[in-house]
């Protein structure tokens, strides 16, 4: 029971508000797990926001959270659910 | 249990835990694409959460330029005061109810500039504070003129060949002036600087903790050092951690 094991589903995931973005790609760069890239789309200020691509990745670890300069996203851990 | 049914798929995602404590109004911020400053308020306020303390009785206090402006953005009891006055401001706001918890929050040329006195004899009368020193390594918010943590060699825009003054080492000059806790980290090293935060919110008597965060738009820029990434890239791959080190030794060259 001590080892991790492996998982297919996500752990985690991102919360992204896209309008607040400003594309420095801290949380792209900072990301443990490598789960985001840029968007190929633009937000209404012309920058390109985060996008989770790699969703099975995410862990919610929060660390795009804290990166953050511009409060645009940040990560949290699913809860496992009960009765299943 | 098997592991794909531990996790719900439609788990509604919780609130944004840092909304609590910004002023969602004045959002977004000024702060230029790149900045660090950003990610320093996101440390100080996840620090804040998990200190335990009464956020009802905390204060944060900041002076003027690009740092200045936290106090305006955090939704707690702030104070927005005059150039290099915030320890000032804050030693009063401190003396006056002594049930206060009092952050100062300010940036490199408020609090080691013009407010340099301030600090120094803030740290020698251990007055109980929490000073954040966000060092961006210029004056940001005034056109990028050169301050006294501008490191030796880096050009600025009032030292166009290059900046020919000593620096500060602001651990050190805040250790011997007798301050309780000293640290240095970078915008980069999130976790490590939440956990720093939350130790020196929770020190009795004058705590210091100075955070390294590139400035893109001026800095950056005409040191050609490229953008607010670059600086972030450079702080996590050169930075080197040495928990109890002796203040003198750590003062800061110029990256290139």
């Amino acid at each position: 029971m001590s080892e991790p094991t492996p998982t297919k589903k996500a752990r985690g995931s991102v919360v992204i508000m896209a309008e607040r973005c400003k594309g420095c790609g801290f949380c792209v760069e900072f990301c443990p797990t490598d789960a985001l890239d840029l968007s190929s789309q633009y937000n209404a200020k012309g920058y390109h926001p985060p996008v989770l691509a790699r969703k099975d990745n995410c862990t919610g670890c929060d660390i795009c959270g804290m990166v953050c300069p511009d409060f645009a996203i940040y990560g949290f851990i699913k809860k496992p659910t009960k009765g299943h | 249990m098997v592991e794909e049914q531990l996790f719900d798929e439609e788990v509604a995602a919780p609130a944004n835990p840092i909304e609590s404590l910004l002023r969602m109004d004045r959002i977004p911020h000024i702060w230029c694409p790149g900045c660090g400053i950003g990610t320093t308020v996101n440390c100080f306020i996840r620090a804040l959460q998990t200190s335990g303390l009464n956020l009802d009785k905390v204060a944060v206090v900041s002076g003027i330029g690009c740092t200045g402006r936290v106090a305006g953005y955090l939704d707690l009891d702030s104070f927005h005061t005059t150039h290099g006055r915030a320890i000032p401001f804050a030693t009063g706001l401190k003396l006056a109810n002594p049930e206060l918890k009092v952050v100062v929050y300010s940036g490199d040329g408020d609090l080691t500039a013009i407010g340099g006195n301030h600090f120094i004899h803030a740290a020698r009368r251990n007055v109980d504070m929490t000073v954040i020193l966000v060092n961006n390594m210029i004056y940001g918010m005034t056109g990028g003129q050169v301050a006294p943590t501008t490191p030796l060699n880096a050009t600025a825009s009032t030292t166009p060949h290059g900046n020919f003054e000593q620096t500060f080492n602001l651990p050190f000059l805040a250790e011997s002036c007798g301050a309780v806790y000293v640290a240095r980290w970078t915008a980069s090293h999130v976790r490590h600087l939440t956990k720093s935060i939350k130790e020196a919110l929770g020190k009795k008597g004058f705590s210091f903790v100075e955070i390294l965060a590139p400035c893109p738009t001026l800095f950056s820029r005409r040191n050609k050092l490229g953008d607010g990434l670059d600086q972030m890239e450079y702080y996590q791959e050169h930075a080197e951690i040495r928990h109890g080190a002796d203040t003198k030794t750590v003062g800061m060259d110029f990256q290139s």
